[in-house]
């Protein structure tokens, strides 16, 4: 049963990564890039939850975790950018 | 745990994913679908945040039940995605604000100030708790 | 003495709490080296925690995380709603200021994260002085009855926890 779960999942972060990069490429501003790729961020977290899950171990925790601190920081770094024209003042 | 158990257990986990996979597409969709950017942030900080919570909890039902190994730290992500998520989409907003905002009615604050990313504070000592860093 | 030794009493249980949960097991290795981190971490970082907030009710802040946490549900059924059956004519989208009474950095912080997570609004700005919080409502017919209910579901809460 969880393998249909599993097989759905995959699919429907995979449509919504795929939407995401039409936004990405679509633009039209700079912050709206900005939130497609925090966003496939979050869904390539969800795949790799995914892939933990049906392998059945949890090896892929701490890329999931090091992968939500990476899209934090990074989200965060870009937003300052385009606010201040610096990351680090 | 009895098998009748452990299939009730896979249910329960496969239907949180299936669940939290519903609401991440939901969310992507409505980043596509809506028209304007301040809308197409309602949808990915709120329906992926749930998503991939639902997916976590799936992942965490199915660790304990199925696999039989005690696991807390799936809560860990879900917990700092839902502190982070407000924060991106707060900066998101006062980046787009900050961009293409200009040509943007804003409604008045209601104080002698703007908003904060036009204006800058009226003086230190006014916001904020004004005790001194320690 | 305690006060130089703990500069932060929740961090260090906070600390030593997640420890825990990212090694992932419950003994007494992980509690030994989780506790020596909520000890030398407050240590290490006090000179850049600027002030401390002042709680009144700190278990009043479980009840509002179960609240959010409940409107969080609520919202996503809510929104999802929105996207999938609603033509992006007929959402009604607004911008509209929220007057605080909140004060305090700490509270304003967690007041504009509630708003951004719960029903069809995400906070956008904060006025210069801090007293005025910019909020964005994906689809309101009428904008004041988000805001009164934000300030009563909300604000009043936070109010009683954050004097």
């Amino acid at each position: 049963m969880i393998e249909y779960a599993l097989g759905f999942a995959y699919l429907a972060f995979g449509a919504a990564l795929v939407l995401n990069l039409w936004r990405l490429a679509q633009g039209p501003s700079a912050a709206d890039r900005i939130l497609a790729l925090d966003t496939m961020v979050i869904n390539g977290i969800a795949l790799v939850i995914l892939i933990g899950v049906s392998q059945a171990t949890a090896v892929y925790f701490e890329a999931a975790m090091l992968l939500s601190l990476v899209g934090f920081v990074s989200t965060v770094a870009l937003t300052k950018f385009i606010l201040r024209g610096d990351v680090i003042e | 745990m009895s098998g009748a158990g452990v299939t009730i257990v896979e249910a329960l986990a496969s239907l949180l994913i299936v669940i939290g996979a519903v609401f991440g597409l939901v969310g992507s969709y409505g980043l596509v679908k809506l028209p304007d950017l301040v809308m197409r942030l309602h949808a990915p900080t709120k329906a992926t945040t749930l998503g991939v919570g639902g997916v976590l909890l799936g992942a965490m039902v199915h660790a304990w039940g199925v696999e039989g190994r005690s696991s807390w730290h799936e809560l860990l992500i879900a917990l700092f995605l839902f502190v982070t998520a407000p924060i991106s989409a707060n900066l998101i907003a006062k980046a787009w604000l900050h961009r293409e905002g200009a040509d943007r009615p804003l409604p008045p604050t209601g104080r002698e100030c703007g908003w904060a990313n036009d204006d800058p504070p009226p003086d230190a000592s006014e916001s904020g708790r004004g005790d001194p860093p320690r | 003495m305690t006060d130089r030794l703990f500069p932060h009493p929740r961090l260090s249980v906070t600390l030593m709490l997640v420890w825990m949960m990212l090694v992932n097991e419950v003994s007494l290795g992980a509690l030994v080296l989780g506790a020596a981190l909520g000890v030398v971490v407050p240590l290490l970082t006090a000179p850049y925690w600027p002030g401390r907030p002042r709680l009144t009710r700190g278990w009043g802040l479980a009840g509002f995380v179960a609240l959010v946490l409940r409107d969080v549900v609520a919202a996503n059924i809510a929104v999802a709603r929105l996207i999938i059956f609603h033509t992006n004519a007929s959402l009604r989208p607004a911008f509209f200021a929220v007057p605080l009474e909140l004060r305090q950095p700490e509270a304003i912080t967690l007041l504009a994260g509630a708003i951004t997570m719960t029903p069809g609004t995400v906070s956008c700005d904060l006025s210069a002085d801090g007293r005025s919080l910019l909020v964005h409502v994906l689809d309101a017919p009428d904008p004041d009855a988000v805001r009164d209910e934000i300030k009563l579901r909300y604000e009043k809460r936070l109010m009683e926890i954050f004097p």
